[in-house]
């Protein structure tokens, strides 16, 4: 690949200076003439029949065009979902709730207020039945959160879930029992659990449909993640061509997974658009966020080693129930595959595992940043810890004992999957030394013995993204139920214009990541055409070739990729054209300065605007070559892309208020390949951020009979700027040969390698104590009581 | 009142927020609405020389008064160095949360022309930013309050080991 310094560079941001004017436009700020505006009367029961809705007097109001219910959309529904197991998810509710929040009917008025006033006016009669709410009981099945139906959708176990490749395996479970039985292992366990999180992106969701009879099509402007595949979702549910549903994701205001769905407000502002003939818009509040955009992780379960007593990982076992809320949406029982995808982490050991999809009386579980993988690294990295201090050996070293080995990638895991490329212990090794490991370690026991609560916490972590192979999309991670293919490709299309400019146009749907920028740099390292000279265009389904949307941390990799390959293409035409016009042999040329020369004849140079005009003009074009300098890449990645890292807290807790501080926060990430290590560094930033606020803040906390006791930010707290440090990150490189550009992928690294890192440290902090796990969150109240139970 | 140096004067409902006065009436987009509990900030704005959330204050509270938003903190084109330093240091991802901050840090910078990191973290507590980890806003505050007074500011992270 190529050095030059646009290629993993630092370049300002070519989004910013729009957003730092205020002129971005999210989905809010457009307006169209005529527009209406839709509220949603949500359920106060977490699961009731409903016997009667009256919308009588709403419907009387002045300003009110409709109210809408499951009878008049029952047709449109049940919502698509991409992994279709379990209960789908009605437009409206229908006949009964089945999570606090539930969209029971939709009001469309001439503003929000009457909206709102209307949804205030329309009464609806429930019968409660009981809720289930707790993981055990949901798995025990004697209260079902659907009338009839069992809360046990599936469990991912053993060697038989992918056909053909797991099946393959042997089995772990045998293994494992046989080492816990000999006399000179130690066997430890945790009981943990993984608390639901709210995924809280600033910009709520937000939709905006617009009908066009005489056309026939449907405009829709949407805060998504996945524009295309929304275009194909509305397309197949209104019987359209795909070509007749215009998306449109303008700015989107951050979307960590949330924005990563099919919703049934996207589907229902149309069908009102198509119905009352006037563009519709729903802004979603804060408040009913919880219900009506999906929530994050949410698992009970047990982590176990069994190992020597000098740090030799004989097996691993992870037993968790896993909390899919009450309906399925796009991704929902896929997330914990997700995570036992990279259920052994860094290390070649026998593994096995069980996690268990249950149904619950709450909103609907799928993406949230990391997807099953924070979880996954959680439960592992936890007991590694347990381990370590178990047989009372150095965390560190006993990670390095059980590492992958460079010499051994491709390695294939004992989940199945085959790890590209990995570094490990040189990872590990370059984060303790920048750290000076053994200076915090001496400064943690010089505090300690002051009586101070100080620990240290350490995390490794593997993650599987940059999706992906069609393979693993035809497990059903792609877009096939919406009426698109079922693969992961990327796509990208590089235009020169005749000026000599270059117009990028890309199929994926990012929200903060910096595509613009990323994707120019790629496009000038290859063309040398200047920055500011590349416009790249993204997120309007009618001028963007197909793409798959921006999740899992694949945009880099796989429409990175695909973009990188167009440019080539381009590259070698616009080579072809300027050695006709210089006379030259097509392997002379070079490009630079805007231009390109023959190689050895500095000043036998042509301009990127002659090339290009004389791209558009036959007569100046080599004899039979088609006119115009433009090409459409589209690139399937063989593999997912494996990046992976360290990360290390010191800690202080406060004996007397339980009060935990982060004093240094360090990691170490290897995500291959780097283009801009300032967006990069950025990514890890608020991934961190991320897993922070999970350890020590957040929580979507549901009482027995389903209420939400945390719907706003007062008592959701996400961190704030005055709860963080600043993060010190450095990094290794370990290209992946699964694409050209050898990256890999960082959107999530930094939320997978966290949230562990923290709870190890505190846990460290607190074993003068004899404390062996707190459950997240680690607020004040939670690791006071872990202290004061500890002291009995 | 007065909106970033032009006087406007209008008839509004009492129970007009001056968030949707801005946006509504003025097309002021750039203020955003992120909650509905007066904590995320998305809708800072500098009223009278104050940072204030206008999600929960009154159009008509604000009558006659000077009102900035992130509109018109650049003059004449030429970027504010809070906006400056949002750009150079990478302050920014998504952007939605982007003009609370500018208008927080403006307000904090006219206040307190050399504040620590600790003070800088307090004074944007009120607002939340779910993208960046709030490290890099914290250097682009750093990189603001050099430039505005007339020092070299700090050098990015990248150009020094940490
Ligand atoms: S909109 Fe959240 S504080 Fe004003
Ligand atoms: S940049 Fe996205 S919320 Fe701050």
């Amino acid at each position: 690949m190529s050095t030059t310094s646009v290629l993993g560079g630092v370049v300002r941001r070519k989004e910013d200076p729009a957003l730092i004017r205020g002129e971005g436009l999210y989905v809010d700020d457009i307006k169209l003439p005529g527009e209406l505006a839709a509220a949603f009367v949500r359920s106060p029961f977490a699961h009731a029949r409903i016997m009667s809705i009256d919308a009588s007097a709403a419907t009387a109001m002045d300003g009110v065009h409709a109210v809408y219910t499951a009878d008049d959309v029952r047709h449109l529904g049940p919502v698509l979902a991409q992994v279709a197991v379990g209960t789908l998810r009605p437009p409206l509710a229908d006949g009964a709730v089945h999570h606090i929040g539930e969209a029971v009917a939709m009001v469309v008025a001439d503003d929000r207020y009457i909206a709102q006033d209307a949804v205030d006016a329309i009464f609806v009669e429930y019968e409660p039945l009981p809720a289930v709410v707790d993981l055990k009981a949901a798995a025990a099945d004697e209260v079902q959160a659907h009338e009839g139906v069992s809360n046990v959708l599936l469990a991912w176990s053993g060697q038989d879930w992918w056909p053909g490749v797991t099946d393959e395996l042997p089995d772990a479970k045998p293994v494992i029992e046989e080492a816990k039985a000999r006399d000179d292992t130690v066997t430890v366990s945790l009981e943990m659990v993984n608390q639901r999180l709210i995924p809280t992106a600033i910009e709520p969701r937000a939709v905006l449909a617009n009908w066009h009879a005489g056309y026939g099509s449907f405009e829709l402007w949407s805060s998504t993640q996945i524009p295309h595949a929304l275009a194909g979702a509305i397309a197949k549910i209104f019987g359209l061509p795909s070509n007749k549903v215009r998306v449109v994701a303008p700015e989107v205001g951050g979307g960590f997974g949330l924005k990563l769905n099919i919703y049934p407000d996207e589907i229902l502002c149309c069908f009102a658009s198509q119905r009352l003939g006037k563009p519709v818009r729903w802004t979603e509040t804060r408040r009913e966020a919880p219900a009506s955009s999906i929530q994050g992780r949410g698992w009970v379960g047990t982590a176990t080693i069994v190992g020597t007593r000098d740090g030799e990982i004989l097996g691993y076992e992870l037993d968790a129930i896993c909390d899919m809320g009450a309906y399925s949406q796009n991704f929902t029982v896929a997330i914990p595959l997700l995570g036992l995808f990279v259920a052994p982490g860094q290390y070649n050991i026998p593994t096995a595992y069980t996690l268990t999809c249950v149904v619950t009386n709450t909103p609907t579980t799928d993406a949230y940043r990391g997807a099953g993988r924070p979880e996954a690294a959680y439960y592992l990295e936890r007991v590694v810890d347990r381990y370590a201090r178990e047989i009372g050996m150095d965390p560190a070293e006993v990670r390095k004992k059980n590492f992958w080995q460079p010499d051994q990638f491709p390695a294939t895991t004992a989940v199945g999957l085959t790890m590209d490329s990995g570094n490990y212990a040189a990872n590990l090794d370059a984060l303790l030394e920048k750290a000076d490991y053994e200076g915090m370690k001496a400064r943690r026991d010089a505090a300690r013995a002051d009586g101070r609560l100080v620990g240290i916490g350490l995390s490794t972590y593997v993650e599987v993204c940059g999706f992906g192979p069609s393979a693993l999309a035809g497990l059903g991670f792609s877009w096939s139920e919406y009426g698109q293919p079922a693969a992961f490709n990327g796509s990208g299309v590089v235009r020169v214009n005749p000026d000599g400019s270059c117009t990028v146009i890309i199929g994926t749907g990012p929200s903060g990541q910096g595509h613009e920028t990323t994707w120019a740099q790629i496009v000038s390292d290859q063309l040398g055409i200047e920055l500011d000279q590349i416009e790249v265009l993204h997120g309007d389904t009618a001028e963007s070739p197909f793409g798959v949307g921006t999740f899992g941390s694949r945009s880099l990799a796989v429409d990175g990729t695909a973009t990188f390959e167009a440019s080539a293409r381009v590259k070698d035409k616009a080579a072809a054209i300027a050695a006709h016009l210089l006379e030259a042999a097509p392997e002379d040329i070079r490009f630079a300065d805007g231009g390109a020369h023959v190689a050895g004849s500095p000043d036998k140079t042509v301009s990127w605007p002659e090339i290009a005009t004389s791209a558009y003009q036959p007569h100046t074009l080599p004899e039979g070559m088609e006119g115009g300098l433009e090409s459409t890449a589209v690139f399937s990645p063989g593999n997912a892309t494996w990046p992976f890292g360290s990360h290390l807290a010191l800690v202080e807790v406060d004996p007397d208020t339980g009060n935990v501080e982060i004093l240094e926060y360090w990691a170490m990430d290897d995500c291959g390949n780097v283009v801009n290590p300032m967006i990069v560094d950025g990514q890890i930033h608020g991934g961190i951020a991320q897993g922070i606020g999970q350890a020590m803040f957040e929580a979507a906390i549901y009482d027995d009979d389903g209420n939400l006791l945390s719907s706003s930010l007062m008592d959701y707290p996400i961190p704030t700027a005055a709860d963080l440090p600043s993060f010190r990150l450095d990094r290794t490189t370990t290209p992946t040969d699964v694409n050209p550009l050898g990256v890999k992928g960082i959107g999530e690294a930094g939320t997978i390698g966290s949230a562990q890192t923290i709870v190890n440290a505190v846990v460290d902090a607190l074993e003068p104590l004899g404390v062996e796990h707190v459950d997240m969150p680690l607020r004040p109240r939670n690791v006071w009581q872990a202290i004061n139970g500890a002291r009995g | 009142m007065t909106v970033n140096g032009t006087t406007y004067d209008r008839d509004v409902e009492p129970r007009t927020l001056l968030v949707h006065f801005l946006r509504e009436e003025l097309g002021l987009t750039g203020t955003h609405v992120g909650c509905d509990t007066s904590y995320c900030g998305a809708c800072t704005v500098i009223v009278d020389g104050r940072s204030v959330k206008s999600c929960t204050y009154l159009a008509v509270a604000a009558d006659g008064a000077d009102v900035r938003t992130v509109e018109g903190v650049a003059t004449d084109g030429e970027l504010h160095p809070v906006q400056e330093g949002f750009w150079e240091r990478h302050g920014l991802q998504c952007g939605f949360c982007t003009p609370g901050m500018i208008m927080s840090s403006v307000a904090l910078l006219e206040q307190n022309p050399d504040p620590g990191e600790g003070e800088i973290r307090h004074a944007i507590e009120g607002n939340l930013c779910r993208c960046t980890g709030y490290h890099n806003i914290v250097r682009a505050v750093e990189y603001a309050a050099a430039k505005m007074r007339g020092e070299e500011p700090p050098a990015p992270d990248w150009e020094v080991p940490s």
